[in-house]
C-alpha cells in the first residue's frame, strides 16, 4: 500500500463546487409546480385562539390555499411524536404542527399560505388576523417553579416537566464531613442557534407511487424520516429524506419540526411539491435555542484541593415545549465528573417549561454547561485555598494510569460510564507551556505599570464524543475501479465526504479526490442516525474502514483466484491487486467488479456473493473521550468594560487525527462559538409579555472577525483503544471548554479587584457594575 | 396591485432584459429569475453579508438592494469569479487552501467582499482584512482560515496569478 491518507491536510472534496457557487442547498432547489408557504406565527407568548379570520388572505391572487390545524385532516390533531422518550418525563409536551387552540411562545405557528411564491404566500399570511385570549405568561424558570405560578400552558398544575437526580457515591456525607466547603450560585444563559442557513423544507408526493420525499435542512434525515412515519402513520419505506448541502447545524437542526409535517401534510393534500425556507427572523422566533440554567452549587474538598464531592440543584429552562425529550439537559448531568476524579456527585435537575422558544441541543449540548460549574469550581477552589489554578486542575485529574477510568455512574441504559483513554494533564502541561503560564505573573505586573489589566483564564474538559452505536456505511468499487461510498449520515460543514473518501482511499491506495462520496439520503443502502455529539467521525468513519477493508479482502480473495497466487501474497497499489514487489502482475480493481456484477447465463466466480461492495457498521456500546485544556488571555478595560481578547491557546486530544487541517478548523470554529456564548450572544426576552427582544443580528451579536484573537491549536494525540481507527470527535471540543476559558480569563484580568463572575454571557454594562461595585469598596 | 419595471443589466457578463417587481430583490431576481443561487440569503436584513455581490464592481448587499436599482448596471456573482475557462480567482483557490469555508453557506459573500477588497487593495494587512469582512458572518470557521486565504491570495494576485 502507498501513502496514508488518514493523518494527512487532505483539500477538501466539497469545496470546488461551494467556491464556485454550485453548491445545493435545500432553498437552491426548484421542482415543477413547485408552491412556497409562509407561516402566520402566534404575536403572543401565552393566550388561546378565539378566531383565526383567513378570508382575506384567501382572497389574495396567488394564494392556492390558508389552513389552519383543522384543516389538515384528521392525521394532524395530535400533538407531534416525542423524539426521545423516557419514563423520567413527567408532562410530555409537544406541540401541533400548527397550534390547536392555545399558543405558547411567540413564534408559534397558528395557520400555512401555500401561494405560487414567496412573496405572495408571505403577503397573505399578513392578512390573516387571529383573535387571541390573553393567558399569565412565565418566562423566568426560577418564577415557573415557584407554588401558584403562572402556567406556560394551560390547565397543567405545575411548570415541571421533569426532575431528575444524577447521582453517584456519596456528596452529602462527603459534603457533612469536609474540611472545606464552598457554596456558589451561576447563571448560563440561553443563547440563540444561528446556522447561516436557516432551515428549509421541500415536500413532494407522488400520488402515482404514494411516495412522500422531503428535502430538508436536516442534520437528521433518518429520524426526521422515523418521526414522520410515525405521525403520518406511513411506512418508513414510503418517505425518503434527503439532506443536501446544509448551511451548519449545530444541533437545532437534529430534531424534527411543525414545518417539516406540514410541508408533507400540503403537499399530500395538494399533489404538488411545496418549499418553505426560513428567514432569520422565524431563525430567532421558531428554532430551538440553547439554555437558560441556574446553578446552586456546594463543592466540598480537601485543604490540598482535592475535591471529595459536588452537589448541585440546577433549574433548566427548556421553553414552551420537550420536543427533544429529556436530552439536552441531561448532557448538563451526565458529563460530571468531566475530567476530574471526584468521588461523589449528586445534581438534582429541574426541567421546566416556560414561554420562550424550546431548546434542544447546540453545538456541545449541555455539556459547555456542566464544563462551566465544574470550570468555576475548580477557580473557586483555587481562590479560597489560595492555591495555583493549574495545580488545583492537576490534582482532581483523572490520571492517565487509572483509564480505562469508571466514574462511578451509570447511564440511564445502565450501562457504566468508563473513559477509555487520554492524558488529561499533559494536555494542560501544553496549554501552559504554549501560554506562558508560568511567567504570566510578571507580564500582569508590566501591563499593570502601563495601566493595562491582563488576564489568563484556564479551562479544561473531557466530552463524550462518537454516541453510540451506530452510523452506517457502504463502500462499493464501480465497474471503472473508482471508489464509492455511500453514508446515511450527513454533513452541515465539517467535511464529512472528504474524511470518508481518506479512510476509504486508504484501503485501495488511490487518491481520495477520485473517490465519490454521497451522504444524507435515507434511499441508500446503510442505516443511520444523526450528525450530532461529535459523532460521525468515530461512527461512521470505523464504518467505512470497515467496509472498505472487506472490500479489499474480497477484491484480494477473488483476484488470487485470478493471479493464482496465495492471498497473503497480493496487496493492492493504485487501485490494481497485484503481487507483492510484482506490479506488472496485476488485475484491476474495476474488472474485479465487473466480474462480480456477471451477466445472465455467466456464473459468479465459486463462493462469491455478486457485487464488489459492502455495507457496515462499526457498532459501540460507549462513548469514547476526547479532552483538552485552553487557556485565553484578554484585557480589560476597566473604565467601559470592554473585553479585549489577545490570544488564544488549545492544547486537545481527539485520538487519531483524520485530517488535521479539519479537525483545526472544527475546534477554532467551536472556540469562537464559545466566545459568542461568554461575551456577545444574549437572546432577552421580555419578562412580563415574553416578547423576544433580540430579533435581528443588529440586536444580536455573534462573534465577528475583528474581535476574534489568534487561536493556536496543538493536538495530541491518544488513539481510543475502542475503534480500529483510534477516532475521538472534535465538533464540540472548543465549544465546551470556550467560555468558561473566556469567564476565567475576563475574572483573571481582574483578580487585583477580587472581581468574581458567575455568569454569562458578560456585557461591558454588566462587568462595569461587578467593576464599580469593587472600587466603590476600595 | 404589484408595481413592475422592465430593467436590463449585465450578469457576469451576460446581458438580460426582463421585467420585474419593483419590490423584488436583487438577491430575490439573481436567484429566482436567473436561476444563480450561488448568492445565499442569509439574514435579509443587510447584516450577515452571505448575499454579497458586486455591483458595477463595488460590494453590495443583494438582500436590501432591489433588482430595479440594478439597472443599467454589471452584476457580478459567485458564479462569475472564476475565468471562463474555469481558472479559479485567486481568493477562491487560498480558500481551499487554507479552510476558509465548511458549510459554505457564508463563503459566495466572504468571496465576493474579499475579491473587491484585494481589486482596490492588493497588499492588505491582517486587520484590513478582518475589517473587510466585518460585515460578512461566518458561524464555521471562527474566520481565521479565511483571513489566511485572503492573505493568501493577496499574494497571489501581486503575484499577478
Amino acid at each position: 500500500m502507498g501513502a496514508r491518507n488518514v493523518g494527512a491536510v487532505v483539500k477538501r472534496l466539497e469545496d470546488p463546487r461551494l467556491i464556485t457557487g454550485r453548491g445545493r442547498y435545500t432553498d437552491d432547489i426548484v421542482l415543477p409546480g413547485l408552491l412556497e408557504l409562509a407561516f402566520v406565527r402566534s404575536t403572543e407568548a401565552h393566550a388561546g385562539i378565539k378566531s383565526i379570520d383567513l378570508a382575506a388572505a384567501r382572497a389574495l391572487p396567488g394564494v392556492v390555499a390558508v389552513w389552519t390545524l383543522a384543516d389538515l385532516g384528521p392525521a394532524a390533531q395530535k400533538p407531534m411524536v416525542q423524539s426521545y422518550p423516557s419514563p423520567a418525563i413527567k408532562q410530555n409536551i409537544t406541540q401541533h404542527p400548527l397550534a390547536k387552540d392555545e399558543v405558547c411562545y411567540v413564534g408559534e405557528a397558528i395557520a400555512v399560505v401555500v401561494a405560487e411564491n414567496r412573496y405572495v404566500a408571505e403577503d397573505a399570511a399578513q392578512l390573516v388576523a387571529a383573535d387571541y385570549e390573553p393567558l399569565p405568561v412565565v418566562i423566568d424558570a426560577r418564577e415557573a417553579v415557584k407554588p401558584n405560578a403562572p402556567q406556560a400552558h394551560r390547565g397543567t398544575q405545575t411548570n415541571l416537566a421533569a426532575t431528575v437526580v444524577w447521582k453517584f457515591g456519596d456528596a452529602a456525607a462527603a459534603i457533612a464531613g469536609a474540611k472545606h466547603v464552598f457554596r456558589e450560585t451561576y447563571f448560563q444563559h440561553r443563547g440563540g442557534p444561528h446556522s447561516m442557513e436557516g432551515r428549509a423544507v421541500i415536500a413532494q408526493h407522488d400520488r402515482a407511487t404514494d411516495q412522500l420525499t422531503l428535502w430538508s435542512s436536516t442534520q437528521s434525515p433518518f429520524l426526521v424520516r422515523r418521526y414522520l412515519a410515525q405521525y403520518l402513520g406511513r411506512e418508513e419505506a414510503g418517505i425518503r429524506v434527503i439532506a443536501p448541502d446544509v448551511g451548519g447545524g449545530f444541533g437545532p437542526k437534529a430534531g424534527h419540526y411543525p414545518e417539516e409535517l406540514v410541508a408533507a401534510l400540503v403537499a399530500m393534500k395538494l399533489g404538488r411539491p411545496v418549499k418553505w425556507a426560513e428567514d432569520r427572523r422565524e431563525h430567532f422566533l421558531t428554532t430551538t435555542q440553547q439554555r437558560d440554567q441556574w446553578w446552586e452549587v456546594e463543592v466540598a474538598c480537601e485543604p490540598n484541593g482535592k475535591v471529595l464531592g459536588l452537589r448541585a440543584k440546577c433549574t433548566h429552562d427548556n421553553g414552551a415545549y420537550l420536543p427533544y425529550g429529556l436530552l439536552l439537559p441531561m448532557t448538563t448531568v451526565v458529563p460530571f465528573p468531566g475530567a476530574y476524579a471526584i468521588p461523589s456527585v449528586e445534581v438534582t435537575l429541574d426541567v421546566v417549561f416556560t414561554n420562550a422558544v424550546p431548546n434542544t441541543p447546540i453545538r456541545g449540548a449541555g455539556r459547555p454547561n456542566a464544563a462551566f460549574i465544574l470550570e468555576r469550581t475548580m477557580d473557586t477552589v483555587a481562590r479560597n485555598l489560595k492555591l495555583d489554578r493549574a495545580e488545583v486542575r492537576r490534582t482532581n485529574f483523572v490520571r492517565k494510569d487509572q483509564f480505562p477510568y469508571e466514574t462511578g455512574a451509570r447511564l440511564p441504559t445502565g450501562v457504566t460510564i468508563q473513559y477509555d483513554s487520554g492524558d488529561y494533564a499533559g494536555c494542560l502541561d501544553m496549554v501552559m507551556k504554549s501560554s506562558g503560564y508560568a511567567a504570566f505573573e510578571q507580564k500582569r505586573a508590566q501591563a499593570a505599570k502601563e495601566g493595562r489589566w491582563i488576564g489568563l483564564g484556564l479551562a479544561s474538559y473531557n466530552e463524550d464524543t462518537g454516541l453510540p452505536p451506530y452510523e452506517g456505511a457502504t463502500v462499493k468499487v464501480l465497474p471503472s475501479g473508482r471508489i464509492a461510498v455511500e453514508l446515511g449520515s450527513c454533513s452541515q460543514g465539517q467535511g464529512l465526504e472528504t474524511i470518508a473518501a481518506q479512510i476509504a482511499a486508504d484501503q485501495f491506495d488511490v487518491d481520495p479526490q477520485d473517490v465519490i462520496v454521497k451522504t444524507g439520503d435515507t434511499a441508500g443502502p446503510a442505516l443511520a442516525l444523526s450528525t450530532v455529539g461529535s459523532r460521525v467521525a468515530s461512527t461512521a468513519g470505523p464504518s467505512v474502514h470497515v467496509a472498505a477493508s472487506q472490500v479489499r479482502e474480497k477484491a484480494i480473495r477473488l483476484a488470487a483466484q485470478q493471479l493464482e497466487a496465495a492471498e497473503q501474497d497480493l496487496d493492492i497499489t493504485k487501485g490494481a491487486v497485484h503481487i507483492k514487489g510484482v506490479l506488472d502482475r496485476k488485475v484491476m480493481l474495476g474488472d474485479l467488479a465487473k466480474r462480480l456484477v456477471s451477466g445472465i447465463n455467466v456464473p459468479l466466480p465459486p463462493g462469491f456473493t455478486p457485487g464488489l461492495e459492502a455495507t457496515a457498521y462499526h457498532t459501540t456500546q460507549r462513548p469514547v473521550y476526547a479532552n483538552g485544556s485552553n487557556a485565553a488571555e484578554v484585557e480589560v478595560d476597566i473604565e467601559t468594560g470592554e473585553v479585549k481578547l489577545l490570544n488564544y491557546w488549545v492544547a486537545h486530544d481527539c485520538g487519531t487525527l483524520i485530517n488535521p487541517m479539519l479537525v483545526e478548523g472544527q475546534i477554532v470554529g467551536g472556540v469562537v462559538h464559545g466566545i459568542g456564548n461568554a461575551l456577545f450572544e444574549h437572546m432577552k426576552y421580555d419578562r412580563e409579555s415574553g416578547q423576544p427582544l433580540t430579533t435581528n443580528f443588529g440586536e444580536y451579536l455573534l462573534p465577528l472577525a475583528t474581535e476574534m484573537p489568534p487561536i493556536h491549536c496543538e493536538h495530541m494525540e491518544t488513539p481510543s483503544p475502542v475503534n480500529p481507527l483510534g477516532v475521538k470527535g472534535a465538533g464540540e471540543g472548543g465549544t465546551i471548554p470556550g467560555i468558561s476559558c473566556i469567564v476565567s480569563a475576563v475574572e483573571d484580568a481582574l483578580k487585583p479587584l477580587g472581581v468574581k463572575i458567575n455568569e454569562y454571557p458578560i456585557s461591558p454594562e454588566q462587568l462595569l457594575a461587578l467593576i464599580d461595585e469593587k472600587r466603590g469598596g476600595d | 396591485m404589484t408595481d413592475r419595471r422592465t430593467i436590463k443589466l449585465t450578469v457576469n457578463g451576460l446581458r438580460h432584459e426582463r421585467e420585474v417587481e419593483t419590490r423584488l430583490t436583487l438577491g430575490d431576481f439573481l436567484r429566482r429569475g436567473l436561476g444563480l443561487t450561488g448568492t445565499h440569503l442569509g439574514c435579509e436584513h443587510g447584516v450577515c453579508g452571505a448575499c454579497t455581490v458586486h455591483l458595477d464592481g463595488e460590494a453590495v448587499r443583494s438582500c436590501i438592494l432591489f433588482a430595479v436599482q440594478a439597472d443599467g448596471a454589471k452584476v457580478t456573482t459567485v458564479e462569475g469569479l472564476a475565468k471562463p475557462d474555469g481558472t479559479l480567482h485567486p481568493i477562491q483557490q487560498a480558500f481551499r487552501d487554507h479552510h476558509g469555508l465548511q458549510c459554505g453557506f457564508c463563503t459566495p459573500g466572504m468571496l465576493m467582499t474579499l475579491a473587491a477588497l484585494l481589486a482596490e487593495n492588493a497588499k492588505p494587512t491582517e486587520r484590513e482584512v478582518r475589517e473587510a469582512i466585518s460585515g460578512n458572518i461566518c458561524r464555521c470557521t471562527g474566520y481565521q482560515g479565511i483571513v489566511a486565504a485572503a492573505l493568501d491570495a493577496a499574494k497571489a494576485v501581486a503575484k499577478g496569478a
